[in-house]
């Protein structure tokens, strides 16, 4: 079996590559080049399109086992493939948690049934992710665990905290955290100033990111430990990390797609759909968030993918769930926000989504090298995309980015060789563009 | 105020007419005893004090002059709400002989809304009417007690009146399309 | 002049036309107040539920009494008398209501924005009645007619607002209300209790009580809440009075004839000396009088519904 991507204009970031040609896929594997086409295959002509890595997003919630009405691994699975993800990395929060290798291999197993791509389990710190005893990670390492992380529950406890990274060390083990100071966060659900003053809402002080992402990263330096900062919001946040990685401290972090794309106004008239944890930031925290990618602070951007059911979030602001999905729409939020306003190259912003998680989590993937998985994303720089919460893959559309116009869209995603997602699509252009139909 | 219809009464004879309403009030109440003069909101309340001036110059005699907005008795608030001006009644009209006092009497709907008005403030001796202009077309038992002038009208034509309080001049216009 | 909306959910998006309109017809309800019968048959068959989620006995009067005196029909929900307590959702609360036939919803609720969310969900006309720490806009709208009464004009007056400004709602809409209608704002208050960006406001921010009412022609006094110091927001109750406490000594900062106002319950002694709330420049008892013209006049305006509205 082989793929001929044809005329297409190939950005591998991990090899350096950004120029036009065909990328042949024998088998699964990218082929290098002249490699035999006999026997069945297919051509499609990719031209004026982009043919990078498969995206990896390495922050979602696919709410499997314990909350299959949000999302499911299959839903998840097929919402990433449609926004260009050949690998995801779902969280631990599901119910019961992800916290030993029982539910790291349900995982795994269901993913092997139900997913169309890769799904890089993450498994829970602690116990019942209740932040009191540590999780057996070496079992769930064992058993398949990309990585831990505390995510939604970070873990007060500095000294819990402490031998949690001592005891990942041994594993060279990502660390993956939310970086929230409860207590200062104080029941806040959103951005604290000027517009949660006005909207007289509880808010969340930047302050409280800041304080904890300086705690970990001191932590991960006595511990020796990796540490990676996920959802960076606010400017402090990137200043922190930007001194630690001066410093020469292993620590990475990410950033998403709302957190360059929106501001906490997005909030007003009570949008529950623009409530999230880390909350939307203000117009200066959205700029050093933009500075931070630019300059490398900022390592990857995931997508915090966190499915809400209508009833989680069609009832008054406070009541309603943290979160907004974002697999589908992450792409164009890149190209529209920072790559057509110059904050990076399209090279650069791939990177961000391909081989910096994959390298920070230490998986394979994220390249176009010859012998490399066949996973691979075919883009439409060009394309006008319009988000309509009700034409979403995923089973919920709590979207905080409903009706925006973006540029850019995925035209079909590659997963081990096989079109997941837009196979058609691509299949019947080119055969209107052959009979000569505009 | 210009309008692009036919002036059927000018000042003289608007003055003509409200001065021999305040006679027939004299006459009809047999004096100015007990008498009382409400004007409804807004262009009934410049006629009733010219009427309540001029009773006076006839008999030497104060008449009371009160102000009725009827706003909150209207019987069309599921389509259209009045702005609700101060109802300023600055007498008890408890047994008094009111006369109630507008400039076109129409449907007859006005005069209903300002009659269950006036009954909720206090029981009167009785109520007359007096308008300035009775243009028919009436949808309830309505009758006036004294009328400037019987205009017959189209349902759609609109008459207007001008007074000079108001609207700086004295006229009463009719034109075709009303709306 | 028709309001450019159904519902009244707080002044921030109000025009000051509106606010003239509303102060306008209020001020001609007081009339029909004074009547020695209070009844006008306006409201007939019109149906307003009072949906209280947090408990409130002066606001709910207020709007009850005002529906009563027009003929509206009123009934009165609230947890403990209906089945907010078995946990049903506020969405379907508001859709079994608005089946009966609600025509008008006045909402409490210790969320802010929860009469937002309910507006999105009927077309009924819904008035916040106070939500959160946002707005309580019926009653910035009582304060204005007060102080317009009292001093013949708010444009060009300067109002002190004292006390806790940070969980207030009646800071933000008499804010809201009195700046759009010309007057100046102060806030004044400990630190702790003036919310995030304040000075991002259109008001005066002042922490020295006499420095923020010197020169002013409104002072109106917010009640402080006992759990604020227990959540470390000020040392006691007593440092709070000696700091912030209006009394006849410190009021002679303000101007000789200045208004004295109180959204109620007062806690004589704490934020207000029993000899100020007694005195000649105190109005509390008018606003409460005005509270009931006031919502007679919403009651009146927004019950019009979608025909109210100006076309857009």
């Amino acid at each position: 079996m082989w793929l001929l991507l044809k005329g297409g204009r190939i950005v591998d970031p991990a090899s350096g590559l950004d120029e036009t040609g065909d990328l042949l896929i024998v088998d699964g594997k990218i082929a290098g080049a002249g490699k035999d086409t006999d026997g069945a295959g297919e051509t499609l002509d990719v031209s004026g399109m982009v043919v990078v890595p498969g995206l990896i997003d390495m922050h979602v919630h696919l709410r499997e086992p314990g909350f299959e009405h949000k999302e499911t691994i299959a839903t998840g699975s097929r919402a990433a493939a449609a926004g260009g993800f050949t690998a995801i990395a779902p969280m631990p929060n599901t119910k019961p948690a992800i916290d030993n290798r029982a539910m790291v291999e349900f995982i795994l197993s269901t993913a092997v049934k139900d997913s169309d791509i890769r799904i890089l389990p993450v498994g829970a710190m602690t116990k019942g992710m209740d932040g009191k005893e540590m999780a057996e990670i070496g079992e769930m390492v064992a058993a398949g665990a990309t990585a831990v992380s505390d995510d939604a529950f970070p873990i007060a406890n500095s000294d819990l905290m402490r031998r949690i990274m001592e005891y990942c060390r041994m594993f060279d083990l990502p660390i993956l955290t939310h970086c929230e100071d409860k207590v200062l966060a104080a029941d806040g659900v959103m951005n604290e100033g000027v517009v949660s003053t006005l909207l007289g809402l509880r808010g969340m002080p930047c302050a409280a990111e800041e304080i904890m992402v300086a705690r970990n990263i001191t932590l991960a330096a006595m511990a020796r430990s990796r540490l990676h900062v996920q959802h960076v919001s606010c400017a402090g946040s990137v200043e922190v990390v930007r001194q630690a990685k001066r410093r020469g401290i292993n620590v990475t972090c990410e950033t998403c797609p709302q957190y360059f794309s929106l501001t906490d106004e997005a909030v007003y008239g009570y949008n529950t759909n623009a409530k999230m944890n880390p909350p939307l930031r203000t117009a200066a925290d959205v700029e050093a968030i933009k500075q931070g990618l630019a300059e490398g602070v900022i390592d990857a951007i995931a997508t915090d993918h966190a499915p809400h059911a209508p009833e989680d979030k069609e009832v008054e602001y406070n009541a309603a769930a943290f979160g907004t999905v974002g697999l589908e729409t992450a792409l164009p939020l890149v190209i529209t926000n920072l790559v057509d306003t110059g904050v990076l190259s399209l090279s650069d912003a791939i990177a961000k989504m391909t081989i910096n998680p994959a390298s920070i989590l230490k998986v394979e993937g994220g390249s176009l090298k010859e012998g490399a998985w066949a996973d691979v994303t075919v883009i439409d720089p060009l394309a006008d995309f319009t988000v309509k919460a009700s034409e979403l893959k995923s089973k919920s559309k709590n979207t905080a980015f409903d009706g925006m116009a973006l540029k850019g869209a995925v035209v079909a995603t590659i997963y081990n060789g096989s079109i997941v997602h837009g196979g058609e699509t691509l299949r019947e252009s080119k055969a209107r563009a052959t009979a000569g139909v505009k | 105020m210009v309008t692009d219809g036919a002036i059927v009464m000018d000042a003289d004879e608007i003055r003509r007419a409200i001065t021999r309403i305040a006679h027939e009030i004299i006459e009809r109440n047999k004096g100015p005893e007990n008498l009382a003069i409400i004007g409804i909101q807004k262009r009934g309340v410049p006629i009733a004090q010219r009427l309540g001036q001029l009773i006076e110059q006839i008999e030497g005699v104060s008449v009371p002059v009160g102000s009725l907005n009827i706003a909150l008795y209207r019987d069309d608030f599921a389509t259209r709400q009045a702005p609700v001006g101060k109802t300023e009644i600055p007498f008890n009209v408890k047994d008094k002989r009111v006369v109630l006092v507008d400039e076109v009497l129409f449907t007859g709907r006005t005069i209903r809304s300002a009659l269950d008005a006036i009954m909720d403030m206090g029981r009167p001796a009785y109520i007359q009417l007096a308008v300035l202009i009775d243009r028919g077309h009436r949808e309830l038992p309505v009758r006036a007690d004294y009328v400037g002038r019987n205009l017959p009208t189209a349902r759609k034509e609109s008459v207007e009146v001008h007074l000079r309080e108001i609207d700086g001049e004295d006229a009463v216009v009719i034109s075709k399309s009303g709306d | 002049m028709p309001l450019h909306r159904k519902d009244l959910l707080g002044l921030q998006e109000v025009e000051p036309d509106e606010i003239r309109l509303i102060l306008d017809t209020a001020l001609s309800m007081k009339e029909v107040l004074a009547r020695p019968i209070r009844k006008v048959p306006t409201l007939r068959g019109k149906s307003i539920v009072t949906l209280f989620y947090e408990p409130s006995t002066r606001t709910r009067t207020s709007f009850e009494l005002a529906a009563k005196i027009m003929s509206a029909d009123i009934s009165s929900i609230s947890p403990g008398g209906s089945s907010i307590v078995k946990g049903e959702s506020v969405k379907d609360t508001v859709a079994t209501l608005q089946a009966m036939g609600a025509d008008m919803f006045v909402v409490r609720h210790q969320a802010s924005g929860a009469p937002h969310f309910i507006a999105s969900q009927v077309p009924a006309a819904v008035i916040n009645a106070g939500d959160g720490m946002h707005e309580h806009p019926s009653q910035g709208l009582l304060d204005m007619l007060t102080i317009l009464e009292r001093k013949g004009r708010l444009d060009g007056l300067k109002v002190a607002i004292v006390g806790d400004i940070t969980h207030s709602r009646v800071a933000r809409s008499d804010m809201w209300g009195l700046t759009k209608m010309g007057a100046t704002v102060r806030f004044v208050g400990p630190s702790t209790l003036l919310p995030a960006e304040v000075e991002k406001l259109p008001v005066e921010v002042y922490t020295d009580l006499e420095e923020g009412i010197a020169d002013c022609d409104v002072i109106n006094v917010l009640r402080i809440q006992l759990e604020r110091q227990e959540r470390g927001l000020f040392p006691s109750i007593r440092e709070y009075s000696s700091l912030f406490g209006i009394s006849r000594e410190r009021l002679r900062a303000a101007k000789p004839d200045v208004v004295v106002m109180h959204p109620g319950p007062m806690n004589r002694g704490i934020e207000i000396t029993a000899e100020v709330a007694d005195s000649e420049n105190a109005v509390v008892t008018t606003q409460v009088t005005n509270g009931v013209a006031v919502r007679m006049a919403l009651c009146y305006l927004f019950l019009g519904g979608a025909a109210n509205v100006a076309a857009a």
